[in-house]
């Protein structure tokens, strides 16, 4: 019975963290949710009247699944960076839950979980503009919600490993510039990856994104896609190693 | 109901604590004192599990140290060094979330949140956001905070470093309540007013290792002469070499200021006669006396 309990620890940071987003629900709101809705709709519709068909979908259809990805990952990475270094570093808060019965375990995993439901949170507004828009008419289309879940779960792992080496907020900038941006781009969110150099396409296939879109654009379509249990692997891999890399270096840093 | 023994950590190639050993009874209030960087708070954060030792062992309320810190801690209050209260709550929210954090029923922790903001003296400040709070309301609040899960034993790390005098004495009277109760308290200060005031024993610590461990009376009576002349003025270098050398059991000159610890000051005394312009004061030897014999007078940064 304890051990239930104890393993679950995790979820009074999970906790804490709602509760504050509670509070701060309207700046919440903007920051996570409209940016990728204004993207999805400007883009959509601007950009996609003057295209053709983009890999046999009209653009909006073919920009939503990516959009849902971009919003998850986007979310996800910015609530690990800056907000959790904010709790690592300037406001104390891990080191005071620390005074506690809680270990760092307990802490890294929730602010990890908590990342990546905000990411979730994103994912699921643009799937709803989506089906207002009559964009989603797969049942299959169900299994976005489990996949955004994952994909937040491997960008808040990858982004708290970041935050547990940065030394400013300074470092996050770098991260996305350097890391996210591209990523964005050579990853099927906005065009098919097939439009960029052969060799660009062959590390494009090892980001996490790229894994994201093609499983998402897939489930929303119900379509079927060669390869998704290597797809899902890498995102459960990249989540898995993320969150244990990132916990072994907040303990070192907090000991 | 705490056992330390040979205790030792490295930060690098920096021993910061090389075999310190002590025991603390239940009830019992216990100060480590030492100047910055003696090794105290990281001794501290031994014994809560936050810091891990390279060897040694640590008997927490009869759970060992490291391998149980977790279960040890639900049973104890830490007050830190650093405020560290969560400024995204208000004071009553700090309060309730910390109790999550031990895993308590919501309902025992609303039942007690109204006994804990009257110990805290900040009834009337539940609903202020943490910002809006003095350095002495916080270091209340952190206090209390560490009385969430009504432990046996509270750690504090410099409880008072940085609060004006009444503000000490407010955090002085609430400490001395919480010994009323029982509770067993172990503390690091550089404070010796503080330590006097409060410890049962006291553990001088300089870097890295135990120097010296009484009661605070007991320090003082065999550490130190009695009597304390200390001699203020431009010339007292003069006086120093002709008097003070010869007629004190320890003297020190120290910019203008001469300490001069003897037992009988009388002699001393009678040679400041013919200097009116140097201002002498006479005191009781206390526990700054002895720290500073031991530790020296340079400065620790």
């Amino acid at each position: 019975m304890t051990s239930v309990t104890d393993t679950l620890r995790f979820r009074h940071v999970v906790f804490r963290n709602y509760r504050v987003w509670r509070k701060l629900l309207a700046a919440s709101l903007v920051g996570n949710l409209v940016d990728p809705l204004f993207w999805l709709v400007g883009l959509g519709f601007g950009l996609g009247s003057l295209l053709p068909t983009v890999s046999g979908l009209p653009y909006l259809e073919f920009l939503g699944s990516g959009m849902i990805c971009y919003g998850v990952m986007y979310s996800a990475s910015f609530e690990a960076l800056w907000s959790a270094f904010a709790r690592l570093k300037q406001q104390r808060t891990w080191e005071g839950i620390l005074h506690a019965p809680m270990t760092v375990t307990d802490i890294v995993v929730g602010e990890w979980v908590w990342a990546a439901l905000k990411g979730t949170l994103s994912g699921v507004a643009i799937f709803i503009v989506m089906a207002a828009l009559g964009l989603v008419r797969s049942p299959s289309a169900l299994w976005a919600f489990p996949l955004m879940l994952l994909t937040g779960l491997a960008f808040s792992g990858i982004a708290l490993v970041v935050t547990a080496v940065a030394k400013t907020y300074d470092h996050f900038v770098y991260y996305f510039t350097l890391f996210i941006t591209p990523m964005v781009l050579v990853s099927g969110v906005f065009f098919p990856t097939a439009q960029v150099p052969p060799a660009v396409q062959v590390i494009a296939q090892l980001l996490p994104l790229s894994h994201a879109t093609q499983l998402m654009r897939a489930i929303v379509l119900g379509q079927p896609l060669a390869g998704a249990a290597g797809h899902l692997f890498a995102l459960a891999a990249i989540a898995a190693v993320g969150v244990t890399v990132a916990r072994a270096l907040v303990a070192r840093r907090l000991r | 109901m705490l056992t330390v023994r040979e205790l030792h950590k490295k930060f690098g190639a920096l021993e910061v604590v090389r075999g310190v050993s002590f025991h603390v009874d239940a009830g019992e209030c216990y100060g480590l004192l030492g100047p910055n960087g003696a090794g105290k708070t990281t001794t501290l954060r031994c014994c809560l599990g936050l810091t891990a030792p390279d060897a040694g062992e640590i008997t927490l309320d009869s759970l060992p140290v490291p391998a149980r810190a977790r279960e040890a801690r639900a049973r104890i209050g830490v007050v830190p060094q650093f405020d560290n209260l969560d400024p995204d709550f208000t004071v009553r929210e700090n309060l309730e979330m910390f109790g999550r954090y031990f895993g308590l029923p919501r309902a025992a922790v609303a039942a007690r949140v109204p006994w804990l903001l009257d110990y805290a003296g900040l009834t009337d400040k539940a609903d202020a956001p943490i910002e809006a709070l003095s350095g002495g309301m916080k270091r209340r609040l952190t206090i209390a905070r560490a009385l969430v899960n009504d432990p046996r034993v509270l750690f504090l790390d410099e409880p008072t470093t940085g609060l004006d005098p009444q503000a000490r004495h407010l955090v002085w009277q609430r400490l001395k309540r919480l010994l009323g109760e029982g509770r067993t308290i172990i503390l690091t200060t550089h404070f010796m007013d503080e330590a006097q005031r409060l410890c049962d024993r006291v553990a001088i610590m300089d870097r890295g290792a135990f120097i010296a461990e009484a009661p605070p009376h007991v320090l003082i009576d065999r550490e130190i002469e009695p009597a304390v002349i200390e001699v203020y003025g431009d010339r007292v270098g003069a006086w120093f070499e002709a008097h003070a050398k010869r007629l004190a059991e320890r003297a020190e000159l120290t910019g203008e200021t001469a300490f001069c610890y003897c037992r009988d000051p009388e002699p001393l005394l009678a040679t400041l006669a013919a200097e009116p312009e140097l201002r002498v004061l006479r005191r009781s030897a206390n526990l700054e006396d002895v720290f500073l014999k031991l530790t020296g007078r340079d400065l620790r940064d």
